[in-house]
Formats: C-alpha cells, sequence, structure tokens
C-alpha cells in the first residue's frame, strides 16, 4: 500500500457503530487496528494486492529495560503536542507495572522503533495502545516466569509491582526486572496470551499527570528538527515559483556567486543556495534572477465554490433509509441551503524542516513530520536507495495537525545533501510553509431536510462536496435520509483545487459538522423550539443524549426560542469515537458586526481517558484553535497564487479571543478508549453559527464568519 | 563590514567580530548552538524569536547584532540558574502550559518581561502584553494561568 493511500484513510472516520453490513472488514497494519472500506474502494483492491505492514509480534520491539531499571518504551507514534509521550508511557507503565517517571519514550526513530503507518486521525491510544499494553502485559508475564526461575519457584507464588517481581505472601522477597534482563533483550516469549490488566485495577491509567516533555521544552533543550547540529552542515534555501503551476522560462543564477561562500545547485528545476550562514543563503536566493511564466488564473477564494461544484465527480452514498419523498410529504416547512467552507492552513509555529545526512550510500533525515515510516520510503526513493539504508529521526515535532503528514521538505534536503556531499539543512520560511502547506479543502455542502408540526425532523438529504466523508453521516433519528459525498476530501480529483489539499485537524468533519448543525438549528428554528429540546427530541442515540444533557448542565442552559438574543448556540459531533456536545455565548458588535465568543462549555465522552489532563488540554486547545476556522482563518488566492504568507494578513487565534473555556470529561471507565486529540474541534464552526443566530437572527452559510460575512447576511 | 561586537550573554562576556547587518536569532542560533530561541515567520509576527534585551523582550529575528553592543542578551537557555527552573518556567510545567513546545520559550520569556515591568498584572494586562506572541496549539488559557501563578511566586520574594 502506497504512503499516499494511508493518508487518505484520515477521511473516513474509523469509529465504532458503523454499519457493518454494508461494509467489509479488513484488518490491517497489525495490532488489532481494524478499517472498515467499502467495498468498491480501491484502499480495498490494493490491500488484497499487497501485504500490509504489520507491528511486530516481539514484545521486545515495543520495549526493552535497562540495566539501570528504566524503561524504554518505542513507537513509531511522534509527539507534536498532542501528549502521547505521557499517555503512551501511562498505558506501559500500568500494565508492565513499574513507575510511570522510569519510562522514556523513543519515538518515531525509524531504526528503532515498530513500523507505523502516520500520527494522525486519533489513532495512537486507540490503535498502537492495544498491543503496546499487550506487549507489555507479556513482558510482566515473562519477567514472573523468569523470577520463578531465579527462586526455583511456580509463577503463580509471584507478582509484579514497581520493577520488581516479589512473592505475593512475601513482598520484601523479590528481584527487579533489571537483575532479570541485565538489560538483555528478552528471549523468552509466552505460549498463550498474557492477561492484561482490568480497568478497575489500573493504577496509573486514568489519573490526571502533567507532560513528561515539559521541563526541556521550558529549558530550551528540547531540540526539533531545526534544532539538529552536524558537522559542516550548509543551510539550503530553494528558488520557488511566485504561483503552483508556474514555469521557469529563464534563469540567471550567477549573481548569486558575488555571496561569499555561496554555492548554488542547479538540477532539473531544483535551483537552491547553499550556505553555512543561513542568512546568507537566503541573501544569496535574492540575488537570482529568474522569470516565470503563470498559467492564466481562474479560480478564487470568491469563485471557487461554483467550480468545485461543476468539477465534482458523481457522488457516493455514504448512508441511506427510507424514502425521501415520503419525508418531504409530511413536512410542515422544508429548508434548503447551502454551506460554505474556504480553504484553511495548518499553520504550525514551526515550518516544515529538515537536515539530511547523506554517506555512501547511507542517509540519516531529522524531520518535522507526522510520518516518519514514509519519509523513509520517499527518501529512499529520491536518493535511488533501499529503504533500509535510510533512517529518519524524529525530534520534538512543533505542531501538525496533518500538515506534517506531507513532507515535500525530506526529499528536497536529501537530494541537496547528496548533490553537495554535506548535511544539508531545510527548513521552510513562512511564505514557503503558506506555499506548500496542503490546505484544508474548500468544501460546499448542500443540505434540504424538513420538519412536521410536531418538531420531528422528516427528511434529510444530504450532500457534501469535496470536504471528505468523515463526519457526514448524521446521527438524528430521522425516517427517510440520504448522505452523499462528491469528490475526495484530500487531494480531490485532477482540477478541482489550485493548489496541495490535505487533512487538517479532524479533516472534513470540521466542514460537515458546521452544516449539520446549523441546518438542525435551522429546522428548530422554523419549528419554534429551543434548540436543546429540538435535538433531545429527534436523537435516540443515548451516548449522545448523555453528552449533551453534561454540556447543557454546565453551561446552565435554559430553554428559549431562537433568536433569543442571548447568544447561546449548541453544536454536536461525533469524530473518531468520541462523542461531543459545545455550548457556546457569543456578543455581536451590531454597529461592525464583529463577534466575541465569550464562553464555550465542551462535554466528551471518549470511553476511557488514559489521561484526563491530557484529555481536557486537546479539548482546551481544539476550541481555542477551532475558533481560527470559525472567524478569520481563509486562504486568499488567485489560481495557483497564494496572496497570504504570514500571520499579518491570515489571522489565528490570539490571546485576547479567549473565551472562558469550561470541560467536562464523560469518563467511562470501562469503555474503550477513543480519539482525543480532534473530536472537540470539529463542533467550532456550528457552535458560533447559532450562537451568532441566536444573538441577531442573521444565519451565516459560510466560514470564517468575518464581519463582513456577517453584515452581508444582516443585509439579506 | 564585520565589526567587533561585546555584549554579555546569558551572564557571560561576548566579545565576536560579525557582520553587522545580521540579524540576532540567527547569530544565537548558529554562532552560539542557542537553539532555544526559534524561527517562526522572520517578521516579527508571532513572537517564537522573543529574547530578553536589557530585560526587554524583543524579536530577535528582527533585531541587528550591532545594536546588542554593549547589552545584556537573556535566551531561554540562561534562565535557570544552578539547575534550577526560573518561578515562570515551573509556572509552565505546572499548569501544563504548553503542547508542541515551539513557541514556549519566546512565550516565557515575554513573560518575563512583562513581569519585571508589572510584578503583579491583572488577567486582562497579561493577555495584552502576551497578544502579539502566537500559539497554534491553543495553549492560551493555561500560559495565562501560569503567568499568573508565576507572578504570584515571584512576589513572595524570589524574584531575581
Amino acid at each position: 500500500m502506497k504512503k499516499d493511500d494511508f493518508l487518505a484513510l484520515d477521511f473516513y472516520d474509523i469509529g465504532p457503530g458503523l454499519p457493518l453490513s454494508r461494509r467489509k472488514f479488513l484488518k490491517l497494519m497489525g495490532g488489532g487496528i481494524v478499517i472498515l472500506f467499502t467495498v468498491r474502494d480501491p484502499l480495498f483492491l490494493e490491500a488484497q494486492r499487497r501485504r500490509w505492514q504489520q507491528l511486530p509480534e516481539d514484545f521486545n520491539a515495543f520495549l526493552r529495560i535497562g540495566e539501570d531499571g528504566r524503561v524504554s518504551c518505542f513507537t513509531g507514534k511522534i509527539e507534536m503536542g498532542q501528549g502521547v509521550i505521557t499517555s503512551l508511557a501511562q498505558m506501559l507503565a500500568d500494565e508492565l507495572e513499574v513507575p510511570l517517571d522510569s519510562v522514556d519514550m523513543v519515538m518515531g526513530d525509524t531504526d528503532l522503533c515498530p513500523w507505523d503507518m502516520g500520527t494522525w486521525g486519533s489513532m495512537t491510544t486507540r490503535f498502537f495502545g492495544p498491543p503496546l499494553r499487550a506487549a507489555a502485559a507479556e513482558a510482566r508475564a515473562v519477567l514472573i516466569e523468569l523470577a520463578a526461575e531465579h527462586f526455583q519457584s511456580d509463577p503463580s507464588q509471584f507478582i509484579a509491582e514497581a520493577g520488581f517481581i516479589c512473592y505475593k505472601s512475601q513482598k520484601q522477597k523479590k528481584v527487579s526486572y533489571a537483575q532479570l534482563t541485565k538489560g538483555k533483550k528478552i528471549a523468552k516469549h509466552l505460549a498463550g496470551k498474557a492477561p492484561q490488566e482490568k480497568p478497575e485495577n489500573f493504577s496509573i491509567v486514568g489519573k490526571p499527570v502533567l507532560r513528561l516533555d515539559s521541563v526541556e521544552k521550558v529549558t530550551g533543550k528540547a531540540k526539533f528538527a531545526g534544532d539538529v547540529r552536524e558537522p559542516g552542515m550548509l543551510y539550503a534555501r530553494i528558488l520557488r515559483p511566485p504561483a503552483h503551476g508556474a514555469k521557469l522560462s529563464d534563469v540567471d543564477t550567477s549573481p548569486a556567486k558575488n555571496v561569499q561562500g555561496a554555492r548554488i545547485i542547479q538540477e532539473g528545476d531544483l535551483i537552491a543556495v547553499l550556505h553555512d550562514d543561513p542568512e546568507q543563503a537566503e541573501k544569496a536566493l535574492r540575488l537570482i534572477k529568474a522569470r516565470w511564466e503563470k498559467s492564466e488564473a481562474k479560480v478564487d477564494e470568491n469563485n471557487i465554490f461554483d467550480h468545485l461544484v461543476q468539477v465534482a465527480p458523481e457522488g457516493e452514498v455514504v448512508s441511506e433509509g427510507g424514502i425521501l419523498a415520503e419525508g418531504e410529504k409530511v413536512s410542515k416547512t422544508v429548508i434548503t441551503n447551502t454551506y460554505l467552507d474556504g480553504y484553511v492552513a495548518h499553520a504550525t509555529i514551526e515550518t516544515h524542516t529538515a537536515l539530511a545526512k547523506v554517506e555512501g550510500n547511507k542517509a540519516t533525515i531529522w524531520a518535522s513530520t507526522q510520518n516518519p515510516f514514509g519519509v523513509k520510503d520517499d527518501v529512499a526513493s529520491v536518493l535511488g536507495f533501499p529503504a533500509e539504508n535510510v533512517r529518519v529521526i524524529t525530534p520534538w515535532v512543533g505542531g501538525g495537525f496533518g500538515g506534517k503528514a506531507s513532507n515535500r521538505q525530506t526529499g528536497e534536503a536529501a537530494k541537496l545533501a547528496k548533490l553537495a556531499g554535506k548535511p544539508v539543512q531545510i527548513a521552510w520560511t513562512r511564505a514557503e510553509e503558506f506555499f506548500y502547506d496542503t490546505f484544508r479543502p474548500a468544501a460546499v455542502v448542500k443540505i434540504k431536510a424538513g420538519v412536521d408540526t410536531s418538531g420531528r425532523i422528516t427528511f434529510w438529504d444530504y450532500g457534501v462536496y469535496f470536504a471528505g466523508e468523515r463526519g457526514s453521516q448524521h446521527y438524528y433519528d430521522i425516517p427517510h435520509h440520504r448522505t452523499m459525498s462528491f469528490g475526495s476530501g484530500w487531494r480531490g480529483t485532477p482540477g478541482s483545487h489550485p493548489f496541495g489539499t490535505g487533512a487538517w485537524r479532524a479533516p472534513a468533519n470540521n466542514t460537515n459538522t458546521f452544516a449539520r448543525e446549523s441546518q438542525v438549528d435551522a429546522l428548530a428554528t422554523a419549528a419554534g423550539m429551543d434548540p436543546l429540546e429540538f435535538r433531545l427530541k429527534n436523537l435516540k442515540d443515548e451516548r449522545m443524549i448523555r453528552v449533551l444533557r453534561a454540556v447543557a448542565r454546565k453551561f446552565g442552559w435554559t430553554p428559549a426560542k431562537p433568536p433569543s438574543g442571548r447568544g447561546y448556540g449548541i453544536a454536536t459531533g461525533i469524530d473518531a469515537g468520541t462523542y461531543v456536545a459545545h455550548m457556546a455565548e457569543v456578543e455581536v458588535d451590531k454597529k461592525t458586526m464583529k463577534v466575541r465568543v465569550k464562553r464555550v462549555v465542551c462535554a466528551q465522552d471518549m470511553g476511557l481517558s488514559i489521561n484526563p489532563e491530557g484529555a481536557k488540554t486537546q479539548m482546551e486547545g481544539c476550541i481555542t484553535m477551532g475558533l481560527g476556522y470559525a472567524l478569520s482563518e481563509d486562504i486568499r488566492f488567485k489560481g495557483g497564487e497564494i496572496l497570504d504568507s504570514n500571520f499579518d494578513t491570515y489571522e489565528i487565534p490570539r490571546f485576547s479571543w479567549l473565551p472562558k473555556i469550561e470541560t467536562v470529561l464523560i469518563d467511562d471507565k470501562n469503555a474503550a478508549p477513543q480519539g482525543g486529540g480532534e473530536p472537540a474541534i470539529i463542533c467550532m464552526g456550528g457552535v458560533v453559527a447559532n450562537a451568532i443566530h441566536d444573538a441577531i437572527g442573521v444565519r451565516v452559510f459560510q466560514l470564517p464568519m468575518t464581519a463582513e460575512r456577517i453584515k452581508q447576511a444582516s443585509e439579506m | 563590514m564585520s565589526k567587533k561586537v561585546r555584549f554579555k550573554l546569558n551572564g557571560q562576556l561576548k566579545s565576536l567580530a560579525l557582520d553587522q547587518t545580521r540579524m540576532l536569532l540567527w547569530v544565537l542560533r548558529t554562532d552560539f548552538a542557542l537553539t532555544g530561541s526559534k524561527y517562526g515567520c522572520g517578521e516579527g509576527f508571532c513572537g517564537a524569536c522573543t529574547v530578553l534585551v536589557n530585560g526587554e523582550a524583543v524579536r530577535s529575528c528582527q533585531y541587528p547584532v550591532e545594536d546588542i553592543d554593549g547589552k545584556e542578551v537573556i535566551t531561554i537557555e540562561g534562565l535557570a540558574k544552578n539547575g534550577n527552573l526560573h518561578p515562570i518556567q515551573n509556572a509552565f510545567v505546572e499548569h501544563d502550559a504548553l503542547q508542541c513546545g515551539f513557541c514556549t520559550p519566546g512565550m516565557i520569556l515575554n513573560a518575563y518581561s512583562l513581569l519585571l515591568k508589572n510584578p503583579s498584572p491583572t488577567q486582562e494586562e497579561i493577555i495584552l502584553e502576551m497578544e502579539d506572541n502566537l500559539c497554534r496549539c491553543g495553549a492560551h488559557v493555561r500560559i495565562v494561568q501560569a503567568v499568573l501563578t508565576a507572578a504570584q511566586k515571584m512576589s513572595g520574594g524570589s524574584r531575581r
């Protein structure tokens, strides 16, 4: 399976409760990860043709006990702020019975860690967690057997506790893990399956724990890809086109030679300046004279939506039931709306960065990536090396959100390092970051839905264009419904997007949830009902009802017909197996139409929460980041030319935007843990849109909801 | 263009011949391997490169090295003393006031400068002073709490 196909998986929500009759199970990627595909899905066919990579069976691949008793945990996952460095360590420590502070995480090093598909889709806890726990459980059982041999006694006499195997009856009689293993790989394996700890016995899992990487990060010791230094390394700056699709017609690199020490490398389309001082490399690059031929710009941020609907391929049914026309017949009111969502940047504060070192037929790459094993394959193919000759090391990653699933910079650095014969670092400038970012795709959602005299939703006809199907399925109790998805949410079909698009935190679901929850609110308004009461009346899903009631309790919701003038909004959603419900209070300045989000309350049911403190941090981060796509973030472009190149025009949330944020975790200790990095962001468009409507009676159908758009909507 | 520049860097006197047009950020990162100061935007919009010059938070990506002659520069690497974290660093740890950590050095040094000028700021004053430091992960709520905690601890007498 090509790595690109793994990326596309992100646009399907992989959660429990999908209708199995219509879908086929496919076991994939080891460790019990199960991906559900439609039978006609190309991924399914690909899967039949290829043997996919599996996680190793040997538990030694996941952990190593050192001579000093410290435990190394190996994972192909990376840490980009989402906090799995802490939650994975908790899972390992609990199952292996060692103190949390004795665990060292080794992450994203392709020579040391087991293969991994990439860190995205809120999948770490859900799909790497179980095999990690299984490995730790087997290691613990084997250690007990080794201790039994050591004491020449029966294994049933022993118990594992805090890095020791002790006699159950006489706990002071014990042997440490380190004494048993002496720093070596454990050769012994268990014949059967090792029993895992029961949730009621968890001592570290489920407890709030502070991040394990903080001290390194507050002291400046934490090394990101751009902070790695190799002797003789050079900094590269690459000549970039002014627009996607532009062709280089003429270039004169000779003026760059006037900068002392500058090395110019030109191979095919790749023209770069290398220097041991990054500022001098930049200076030399600016001296290069280049002429470009741009293709005619046909689309921009205003007409892109018509274009997308025009070029959309045939739709695929995501789910359906009943007969739409029957539902329409019994409707008192039918509402047809079109919702729009623009391109959004990942805008991580760390730009895409890589350092490459090529020695003989071996390469080492330090990369800011969410996908070290994908980079390994990419670099091997760029250099023409066998993959096993390439090692990718992932230092701390300065934010990802899906943007670092694509790693153009790594191939560039590898190629230049090989050509230059020296280690080469590429750190994209902010303008390059905005240019090569794989934006959240612009998308259109068309919904026709009705409500009867009793306030029941009668039918739901939903079509999403180019966002993707994740989060498109509704979960309301609607007798007649159909959900269609037109065009992939990832790269679209050729000619759909004028530049790169890709996964952006909770891919597809932000767009789908904004549209669905706005429409549900519009139906509530038409029915003259309180939007909370309306949702509860149209829901049967007990988990959703539970989170909705939890958020209402915390918020202190009191019923009123919208628009009530209070500026209260509701939105709900499901992502990565996790249920979320948000309530918000906004204030709209009636003169300027500027929105101030004053308060956001979020309730989240993610099953068992491994680290409740980390989970809350992610919820707060989702809410804060989500304010950006709700209110301001919108890439401006002219064809392949990106007009936003820095944070002066592309506005991301700031301190002064902060609402009061309150989070409620419905911690279900006996349920399997679900995703936590993405779910709480999906409601931010919808909850703010509904609160704006409640404040001033104006519904905004396009994200972001800038003052200008609200003004336009209010004049209509 | 090369000229001698003398300055104090994290408590140590430095003297070196430098191209005057270079920006402080790159001198710190390249010549001194002090990589805690980050490149985020290169135009002073994000604050990831923030360092202290004579106690004042400045954008090192916009700060020509010629202007540091005779001054004192403190980077994130110079904040902890004898292995003891500064109260602001401690507060960031205690509050989980970071995620990816890339903006963190700039946040901490900006907070340091703010608390030097205003040892007991209100929440509103903190927000106002931190406004131009960007964080994409959304750690803002906790950063504000951390600065408040640090202010309380520091006014308790441990301020340096």
